[in-house]
């Protein structure tokens, strides 16, 4: 395409503007609005003959008609290459630290500065040789990055099949330094270099084919992983009104799953809840590696105050970086925090262009929007074999806290998962507050199915005979129905509360999980008999110390053994009256 | 340089159009007519057809109208010499004094950027115990009073304006009544802290328009004040009128409403106001408290409901004081550690204790006999009420710490609070003082006890 195509702006409303060109122009084609000396970054939304409406990812203030907008050729993309883990960037992918070193306090619009380090050497060492037949994504050699080979592809973006010319020797490189050139069915020579871009709106589908995701993604939080599980690969959503947890819980997954890479996309929150992770997560080790949690950690932080429409393209730019990795085998996981911004940025562009509105004045295609999106999770057989993975969990902020907003029916439509927040168990300080009734999941658990069941139908009885309860008060209730109902209790405080702030109750392994839930099933299953209600009272408050107890206890501890045996013969004692 | 235009093409509520060249986005102009003369923003552009919202409304504008372009956008001035000083949404002198025109800064500037900030470190002490204690107001929060049309969260906050330990007060009133605008002018003037407060206030009976610009201008005012090394606490009051003035645009400009005629930006509106609140590294800091009535005391309505998923927290004012239960201050965990090493421990056991009086109030208001222990919570409920959720009261952390302690011994014994052992040795009154005195006397008592 012609770069040098010009346009005039004749129109301004908000961050929307209107501009006539000349030659063809693309939709989602980015161009640069003038202010003086300053392009403002814009992209085409609709094309209406020699009219294009652009979004601006800036604050228009000062823009005048006839400016001149000067397009690009290319849509919004994001730079891939080495150097992408540990960093912060915004929506459009600019490094934050780097602007507030050229910049100060605040962001100033207009500057956009590289995403990828041009100075930084690293170590490629070649796989590929001469006369290799290459396509899209297809291995050429890898640098080390952090922790990991990072693999040095084919780019994406580059069509059919293609012979390996030549290949750099081993050494140390930066990343515009040509590294492979491949020759093409008609015989044109392209230089192959570490940095590569890719168009966010699009998937990359440079993969063998697209696999069922079966391996469960741990967590670590145990009501997640036996309850409602996720899969590597899978998508799962986390709706819940203010204040009942969600932020909390995904800070908690980003450290604690068990993948290779997280992406957190912090798309239209709080910009405090962002510092957190900026300033706590350099400090914290991961367990799996022991280097600091940074080293696996992309953020990509558009809160709530940085201009709308870059806070659109923010989960792009997030799952185009994901899909980089996944490509290289890995498993990623991509939390975004709160898609519901996301869904109101669209709807605040659509109201801008007058479309006719949908139900709460959100965009008539925006399920569709949010399927696609979702759907560039999954489990994918690369060519060479190997299986690379996406895990997409993104929190839903429901107006009002209820579901049956447009926003957490679309994504209920397209997820595996869900995990929905309740006020009442946040208010009970029951937390993590997922709601144990309401929630569920498509995926297998990590614990026995049986005993899932069992413990599935232990709470949803329990919970009525507490409802009942209200109404005809304990003498009303029958023995055994009080029983299930201690029990229900007790099954809930021990196993599906957990303590985040407890280094061993924060975070439970899938073995652990596995053997405390086999021992809780037990005490579940028994009948046991009372004399009277206090004392079956007594009896689970008891249990319920001592278990809470053993959870924060270290499993490698002969204190563990201890409890559970302590444990086991009090149920022992109770279930000898039955 | 300026160009004047004399022919108005359209007119409705307070936006004009007119036709005219080479007009920035946002640039400001002097619409004068017979009744006389406001300053107006382009709010859109479209070819030559330029629309602009007139700041003291369209009534009374002609077509004939005079418009003059200023060449520039919405600036408030910033000096010193604000301090003391009140004025309206659109910055111009409400109080006799000159207008200021020195130093011109833009409102409504660009955000923070995140890697810039800092986690919050340092209390804001406002003298009043359900904050300080149970709720710390942190520098740098973002924090709305959430109360029914009625509650009086204007004395909370002219009493927060009197007692906080801030460098500078912003004020800025929405829709305010006449008589609060007086109350709070005079609050502040006789208690002398009127001279650390700059007020903008826009009252009910002044044109909508104006209200928009109050939080911008309060808030870019606030900001130089903090770069200039400021602890700087803004209140606003009501964010509620702010958003529906927002609404009431909206609709005039034929925007589609989203919710309950909320225009489907509410959500970004808001949070570009509240998001202003910051703690620099370097130098100061801003904290904002704004009150936010809740119609039909409904907290699920679009203003209160967005307002809570932007805010770090609130506070919830009911029947004149603020509730313990519900209210939060997200932050509180990052500075209470700090202050005093029994802090925690009684902002706990004093909500959980009050929660059981009021299990026992409902008790007793169904006629079930009162246990010594309801007894107990009964004496405490009211003690607490009085002595520590009235709105009037003023006592710094430490002295409020102390109370708590002394209502706690003249309710309770030492081991109905549940409070760790090394903390009631320190702490309780009567404890405190024999160890101090003299620390020989221990054996006695221990013998005593059997006896």
């Amino acid at each position: 395409m012609d770069s040098s195509t010009t346009g005039k702006i004749i129109g301004v409303n908000g961050n929307m503007l209107i501009v006539e060109f000349e030659s063809a122009v693309a939709q989602n084609e980015v161009g640069y609005a003038k202010i003086g000396d300053v392009g403002l970054m814009a992209e085409v939304v609709r094309i209406r003959g020699r009219l294009a409406d652009m979004q601006v990812y800036e604050d228009t203030t000062g823009l005048r008609v006839g400016a001149d907008v000067e397009f690009t050729g290319d849509m919004l993309s994001a730079e891939l290459g080495p150097g992408l883990l540990t960093q912060v960037y915004d929506g459009l992918q600019n490094p934050l630290p780097q602007l507030a070193e050229q910049c100060g306090f605040f962001l100033q619009r207009g500057t956009y500065l590289p995403a990828i380090d041009r100075e930084a050497r690293w170590d490629f060492t070649p796989s590929a040789t001469e006369g290799d037949t290459v396509t899209a994504g297809d291995v050429l050699g890898s640098v080390p990055e952090g922790i990991f080979d990072h693999t040095i592809m084919v780019p994406f973006a580059m069509n059919g099949t293609y012979t390996v010319e030549s290949i750099a020797n081993a050494g140390s490189y930066i990343v515009e330094d040509v590294i492979a050139t491949v020759k093409d069915s008609q015989g044109r020579s392209h230089d192959i270099r570490m940095l590569q871009r890719w168009p966010v709106k699009l998937p990359v589908t440079a993969y063998a084919e697209r696999l069922r995701p079966t391996t469960p993604l741990v967590t670590k939080g145990r009501i997640v992983d036996t309850f409602f599980p996720v899969a590597k690969g899978g998508t799962y959503c986390i709706p819940g009104p203010f204040g009942a947890g969600k932020t909390v819980l995904q800070q908690l997954t980003s450290r604690n799953a068990d993948v290779d890479i997280v992406v957190v996309a912090a798309c239209g929150e709080r910009a405090g809840e962002v510092v957190e992770t900026l300033r706590e997560f350099p400090e914290l080790t991961d367990p799996r590696t022991g280097k600091s949690l940074m080293d696996r950690t992309v953020i990509i932080c558009n809160t709530s105050s940085m201009p709308v429409a870059a806070r659109e393209a923010s989960v792009y730019t997030a799952v185009t970086i994901a899909s980089y990795y996944r490509q290289m085998g890995l498993d990623v996981l991509l939390l975004a925090d709160s898609t519901s911004r996301w869904a109101q940025a669209l709807r605040e562009t659509s109201g801008r262009l007058e479309e006719i509105p949908g139900e709460e004045a959100f965009p008539a295609y925006l399920e569709s929007v949010i399927a696609g999106f979702y759907e560039r999770g999954g489990v994918v057989k690369l060519n060479n074999g190997e299986t690379g993975s996406i895990t997409i969990g993104g929190t839903v902020s429901p107006a009002g806290g209820n579901f049956d907003e447009p926003v957490t029916q679309a994504t209920l439509k397209v997820v595996g998962a869900f995990h929905g927040l309740s006020r009442a168990r946040s208010d009970a300080r029951r937390y993590p507050a997922i709601d144990p009734l309401d929630s569920w999941s498509k995926y297998g658990s990590i614990v026995d199915e049986e005993q899932l069941t069992l413990a599935r139908r232990i709470l949803r009885e329990g919970s009525d005979v507490g409802q009942m309860m209200k109404v005809v008060g304990e003498e009303g209730t029958s023995d055994s129905d009080f029983i299930l109902y201690l029990k229900s209790e007790y099954l809930d405080s021990v196993y599906l509360q957990q303590n985040a702030f407890d280094a061993v109750d924060g975070a439970t392994s899938d073995e652990r999980q596995r053997h405390v839930f086999e021992v809780i099933s037990e005490i579940l299953k028994a009948s046991m008999g009372f004399k009277d209600k206090d004392s079956a009272r007594r009896f689970f408050h008891e249990i319920t110390q001592t278990t809470k107890d053993w959870n924060r206890v270290d499993m490698d501890e002969k204190e563990f053994t201890t409890i559970q045996t302590k444990l086991e013969s009090m149920v022992s004692e109770v279930t000898k009256n039955a | 340089m300026h160009k004047t235009y004399h022919r108005v093409e359209r007119i409705a509520g307070s936006v004009i159009t007119i036709r005219a060249k080479d007009v920035k986005y946002r640039e400001l102009a002097e619409v004068t007519s017979r009744y006389g003369s406001s300053l107006a923003q382009a709010i859109r552009l479209d070819e030559d057809e330029v629309s602009l919202q007139v700041f003291a409304g369209a009534r009374g504008v002609a077509t004939d109208a005079k418009v003059r372009f200023l060449g520039e956008t919405m600036r408030v001035p910033f000096s010193d010499a604000l301090l003391g000083r009140v004025f309206t949404g659109g910055a111009q002198p409400r109080d006799n004094g000159p207008a200021l025109d020195e130093n011109p800064v833009e409102i409504g500037g660009p955000s923070v950027n995140p890697a810039k900030r800092i986690i919050p470190r340092n209390m804001v002490r406002t003298g009043i115990p359900m904050i300080d204690i149970f709720n710390t107001l942190v520098e740098s929060q973002k924090l709305p009073v959430f109360a029914r049309a009625g509650e009086p969260y204007n004395p909370l906050l002219a009493r927060i304006a009197l007692q906080a330990e801030v460098d500078v007060i912003v004020l800025g009133g929405m829709g305010l009544k006449h008589d609060d605008y007086l109350i709070f002018r005079d609050t502040l003037e006789e208690s002398g802290a009127l001279s650390r407060t700059v007020m903008f206030v826009h009252t009910a009976a002044d044109p909508v328009v104006e209200c928009l610009l109050v939080p911008d201008i309060s808030l870019a005012v606030a900001e130089q004040f903090a770069i200039a090394g400021k602890r700087v606490l803004v209140l606003l009051t009501d964010m509620t009128n702010f958003a529906d003035a927002m609404k009431e645009i909206a609709i005039t400009m034929e925007q589609i409403p989203s919710n309950r005629g909320y225009p489907g930006d509410l959500y970004s509106q808001l949070a570009a106001r509240y998001e202003k609140a910051v703690d620099f590294d370097t130098a100061g800091s801003i904290t904002i408290l704004a009150a936010t009535t809740m119609p039909g005391d409904d907290v699920t309505h679009p203003v209160p409901d967005n307002t809570g998923y932007i805010t770090e927290g609130q506070f919830y004012l009911r029947d004149g004081r603020i509730e313990p239960f519900g209210s939060l201050s997200r932050l509180k965990q990052q500075v209470n550690g700090k202050t005093r090493d029994d802090h925690r421990a009684i902002m706990d056991i004093m909500v959980q204790l009050y929660s059981g009086y009021r299990e026992s109030l409902e008790k007793q208001s169904m006629g079930f006999r009162m246990s010594e222990w309801d007894n107990k919570l009964l004496k405490y409920g009211e003690r607490f009420e009085k002595e520590m959720m009235d709105l009037s009261v003023n006592i710094p952390l430490e002295g409020a710490l102390d109370l708590g302690w002394e209502i706690l011994a003249d309710c309770f014994e030492p081991v109905e609070t549940g409070i760790k052992s090394t903390l009631i040795d320190k702490y309780w009154p009567g404890n405190k003082d024999e160890t101090e005195a003299d620390t020989v006397t221990e054996p006695e008592t221990e013998e005593a006890v059997p006896a």
